[in-house]
């Protein structure tokens, strides 16, 4: 069930790249934990021109503290102010929401987030955990530097990376990494991050005949399948991101895949 | 408890809050959010005779205090809704008005036809503001006869009670509003959403694959005031005022310009719960002003 609800900040951890992990607990409530792939909208106060909601994918949830973990990059005026929040400030948030990952049936997957993407890769690799895998995650960024949240995979997944300018594991984009080269060992590819990298790690699944889910981030104003604003072009005509998805299989989507 | 009912052409609302076309879904998406029960009515996503899907993506672009949409009508159809919606949403305790759209007047009739029998729908709102469809639409509601005409034909089709959305993109709203109450509406909703647009400077094209597209939010809230104000002075019949309302002092101010009942569009995006505490708003200012009935203070702005 979604929910509105205030959440109290416990602690705004700030990165090197105008990015930053926010920690929340709800107030006098017990956090609805999700599941890897939804994401909350966030509302920002004191913004003059940003109004509507900041939708965040879930990073990570701690079920024994009742913390929710929010990783947000500072892009325009609503996610600078979120950026400003302080411990024991409060805000107010609408969750869980969209659909999230399938993890069922899964056995030996390939996770790859790229950018922000990297984020919803954390608790999607504590679910698959739970299922006695650790997966194969590969993260992409432009500079070692934009890859904040790195040593939160060291215990939950075998890391691989690329950065664009080799500052960190191989030089260039995802798709130039050798696991590539073994794409057939993986049975379920995951993915979340610029929709370039998304097509390409799709398209590389499709002709393996490997199932790919793809986390899509369209600009959307009510996250709850009202205002249509968000939807994609879909095998079934065009579909809202915000219920429907954000995850859909790569093979659902029209005009997403790089011949 | 102040006296919230009020009566649009013998609808009787228990308040005067209805939620607006194309932001509040079939009500069922907020179940998890609000009790619908509690709020005077609902007006659904606007329906065409046959299937649409709408405009391409993007189609939302946000504005300082505001926002623009370009989602052209997309919706599964009236035959859709009869079979498969309305038996979903025929339960709940508010009254339900269909928005209507159509690219010819064939087509507004051809929908009405069918809701003659829906004993749930109380009223239709016609839709002839829609600023995102390439043919109808707002083409009907910026002319004084054109719109005169569909209203009209779709009297001549339609039993029950018949609201007629204005649009703003106009030079002087109250000719229409005439027209229609002339053409036999029994209340006249506004505004539909200004046309706009938004430009991404850096790569230097416009924002919504149509270009422009409809402008909502707070930004609109003083043209919105304007026009129900002008048009209450215009017109006999009764006012619903929409544009930008995000709280119950809004709401009070269309109350106060001359609107019988308010729809909440925008705001339902932002806060999924708003429209009860936009009915408890109004209640606690007519007990702090010592005013027994919404009725009281309908159109008395002190000029």
């Amino acid at each position: 069930m979604k929910e509105v609800s205030d959440f109290s900040v416990q602690k705004i951890e700030h990165y090197q790249d105008n990015d930053f992990m926010l920690y929340v607990n709800p107030i006098n409530k017990k956090l609805n934990q999700g599941k890897p792939g939804q994401f909350v909208n966030i509302l920002v106060e004191g913004s003059p021109t940003t109004m509507l909601r900041r939708p965040i994918s879930i990073c990570d949830v701690n079920a024994e503290t009742n913390t929710l973990l929010l990783y947000i990059k500072q892009v325009g005026d609503g996610t600078r102010q979120l950026a400003q929040l302080k411990k024991g400030d409060n805000i107010n948030i609408v969750y869980p929401l969209g659909n999230g990952f399938t993890t069922d049936n899964v056995k030996n997957p390939l996770l790859v987030g790229g950018g922000t993407g990297i984020a919803p890769m954390i608790y999607l690799s504590k679910e698959l955990n739970k299922k006695g895998i650790k997966p194969h995650v590969l993260l992409g960024a432009r500079t070692s530097q934009a890859l904040s949240l790195k040593n939160m995979f060291s215990s939950i997944a075998h890391l691989h990376i690329t950065t664009d300018d080799g500052s960190e594991g191989t030089k260039g984009v995802v798709i130039n990494h050798l696991i590539f080269k073994e794409i057939t060992t993986f049975d379920y590819i995951y993915t979340c991050g610029p929709n370039a990298m998304m097509q390409a790690v799709a398209s590389i699944a499709q002709k393996n005949n490997i199932p790919c889910e793809v986390s899509l981030e369209n600009t959307m104003a009510c996250g709850i399948g009202v205002c249509l604003c968000c939807v994609t072009s879909t095998t079934t005509g065009n579909r809202c991101v915000c219920t429907e998805g954000p995850v859909f299989l790569s093979t659902e989507l029209t005009n997403f895949l790089i011949n | 408890m102040a006296d919230l009912a009020v009566s649009i052409n013998g609808i009787e609302f228990k308040n005067p809050v209805l939620t607006a076309s194309g932001t509040f879904g079939y009500g069922e998406e907020f179940d998890d959010f609000l009790d619908l029960g509690h709020i005077g009515g609902m007006v659904l996503k606007g329906t065409t005779l046959h299937a649409r899907d709408g405009n391409p993506y993007p189609r939302m672009a946000e504005t300082a205090a505001g926002m623009l949409n370009a989602v052209g009508l997309q919706n599964k159809g009236i035959d859709y809704f009869i079979t498969t919606i309305y038996p979903r949403i025929k339960h709940y305790d508010t009254h339900i008005i269909l928005n209507v759209s159509g690219s010819t007047i064939e087509e507004y009739v051809g929908v009405v036809e069918k809701l003659n029998d829906l004993e749930k729908i109380a009223a239709i709102e016609l839709n002839i503001s829609c600023p995102n469809v390439k043919k109808g639409g707002m083409a009907f509601g910026t002319s004084a006869s054109s719109a005169e005409k569909v209203t009209q034909e779709v009297r001549k089709a339609y039993r029950k009670t018949l609201i007629v959305k204005l649009s703003p993109n106009v030079t002087d709203i109250t000719e229409i509003a005439k027209a229609v109450e002339g053409a036999g509406a029994d209340s006249v909703s506004l505004i539909n959403t200004l046309l706009g647009m938004a430009i991404d400077a850096e790569k230097q094209t416009p924002i919504l694959s149509t270009v422009t597209g409809g402008l909502s939010g707070p930004c609109v809230k003083p043209i919105a005031l304007r026009m129900v104000w002008q048009t209450y002075k215009a017109v006999k019949i009764p006012i619903i005022g929409l544009g930008g309302i995000m709280n119950a002092k809004d709401a009070i101010e269309f109350f106060l310009a001359g609107a019988t009942a308010i729809q909440i569009g925008t705001a339902n995006f932002i806060n999924p719960a708003v429209a009860v505490k936009v009915v408890d708003g109004i209640n606690d200012y007519l007990e702090r002003h010592r005013i027994n009935s919404i009725s009281d203070i309908i159109g008395m702005l002190k000029v």
